[in-house]
């Protein structure tokens, strides 16, 4: 059983204040900004694979406010290191999110190596996450929300989607400087 | 992050710059966070020295490329960080720089040993191709760099560093010559 991701994300809707940061990542990006856009979105992170890293600076940064970072499987392929990383840094305030589709869905949805067998979860337990825990069904993520959410970070989940509903895909906006400027400015406005 | 290197014995006296002075210039500039992976050019000098400085929170990475994001990342709020590493993680790190630091026009800081580099030549006269190619490879990419190879070198790093952040641009420093530890 898998989730749709636009309805993971219409669960995480509710339990993101207006002063946590989200960093994104492709589809992922591209349904968030969509279902929530907002000024603490940070929506462009280079290079496939960051995403991880930019929330731990943001988050080592702004101690104060909770960092979410909606991840693929694919970009943390890239950079299995930052969650050692994330984890010896000690980040209470960081919030993981991994959107497992088991494929490179926006280069033609190739799968990926191992697609069937890595354990994201594992490796982020593994790794030193106070938590990591996965989710195949919408109502029991739902309903792990709260709880885990209200514990103390670094928190590793990872969530077994499928495509679900697909925003258009803005690469213009998320590299512009027009969104850096906004974030920048919503992060530095209290 | 290997240690090997051309044998130095019949080289040239020079004189190094002090780890203890690059140290205070990058305090001057109000850098607090340091994020790095060992170098075992400026390890004695600076690193060290970093790692038991509690004016100072290390970030230790597991890969070049996660620090560009993180020094990045962290500079939107006005924090300052310096990102250590030996120049194979520089070469690493090119799209990574290329994206968040010149595309982005992010400020990031980075202070990067030339391992395998002969003490008494510019690094453009090294024997070593990987040490040899850095400062061209940077020149291409349009990033500002400069050199911490003699004792004056130190001079200017903070004021590199605020202009970098100023600019909000990257800024790389090339050390030649093992800091002297404190």
């Amino acid at each position: 059983m898998s989730i749709r991701r636009d309805q993971a994300l219409r669960a995480l809707m509710p339990f993101v204040d207006k002063d946590d940061i989200v960093v994104a990542v492709y589809q992922t990006n591209f349904d968030w900004m969509a279902l929530n856009p907002r000024a603490l979105n940070y929506v462009g992170v280079g290079a496939m694979g960051q995403a991880s890293s930019h929330g731990l600076g943001l988050a080592l940064a702004n101690p104060d406010r909770r960092v979410f970072v909606f991840d693929g499987d694919g970009s943390l392929l890239m950079n299995l290191g930052s969650l050692v990383t994330v984890a010896n840094a000690n980040v209470a305030n960081f919030y993981h999110f991994l959107f497992a589709n088991r494929v490179y869905e926006v280069n033609g949805s190739h799968p990926l190596p191992g697609a069937d067998k890595v354990d994201f979860t594992g490796f982020a337990a593994a790794a030193g996450y106070l938590g990591a825990q996965e989710f195949d069904s919408l109502n029991t993520f739902s309903n792990a929300l709260p709880s885990f959410l209200g514990a103390q970070g670094p928190q590793f989940t990872t969530l077994n989607v499928v495509a679900g509903e697909a925003y258009p895909r803005d690469y213009d906006y998320i590299h512009s400087t027009a969104a850096r400027n906004s974030f920048r400015q919503a992060l530095n406005q209290r | 992050m290997s240690a090997t290197g051309p044998s130095l014995t019949d080289s040239p006296t020079v004189t190094h710059p002090s780890g203890a002075e690059i140290i205070h210039q990058i305090k001057k500039a109000g850098v607090r966070e340091i994020v790095a992976l060992p170098d075992i050019v400026t390890s004695d000098g600076l690193l060290w020295p970093i790692a038991k400085d509690t004016d100072f929170r290390l970030t230790r990475i597991c890969k070049e490329d996660e620090g560009v994001s993180i020094c990045g990342a962290m500079s939107y709020n006005g924090t300052r960080a310096v990102l250590m590493m030996q120049q194979t993680g520089l070469m690493d790190s090119l799209n990574a720089i290329r994206a968040i630091g010149v595309d982005y026009e992010l400020p990031i800081v980075m202070v990067v040993g030339l391992q395998g580099k002969e003490p008494h030549l510019h690094s453009k006269q090294s024997r070593s191709y990987g040490v040899r190619i850095v400062e061209p490879v940077l020149d291409a990419m349009e990033i500002s760099h400069s050199q911490i190879e003699e004792p004056h070198d130190v001079e200017n790093i903070a004021k590199n560093i605020d202009t970098a952040y100023q600019n909000s641009r990257p800024h790389i420093f090339l050390v030649g010559r093992a800091p002297e530890a404190p």
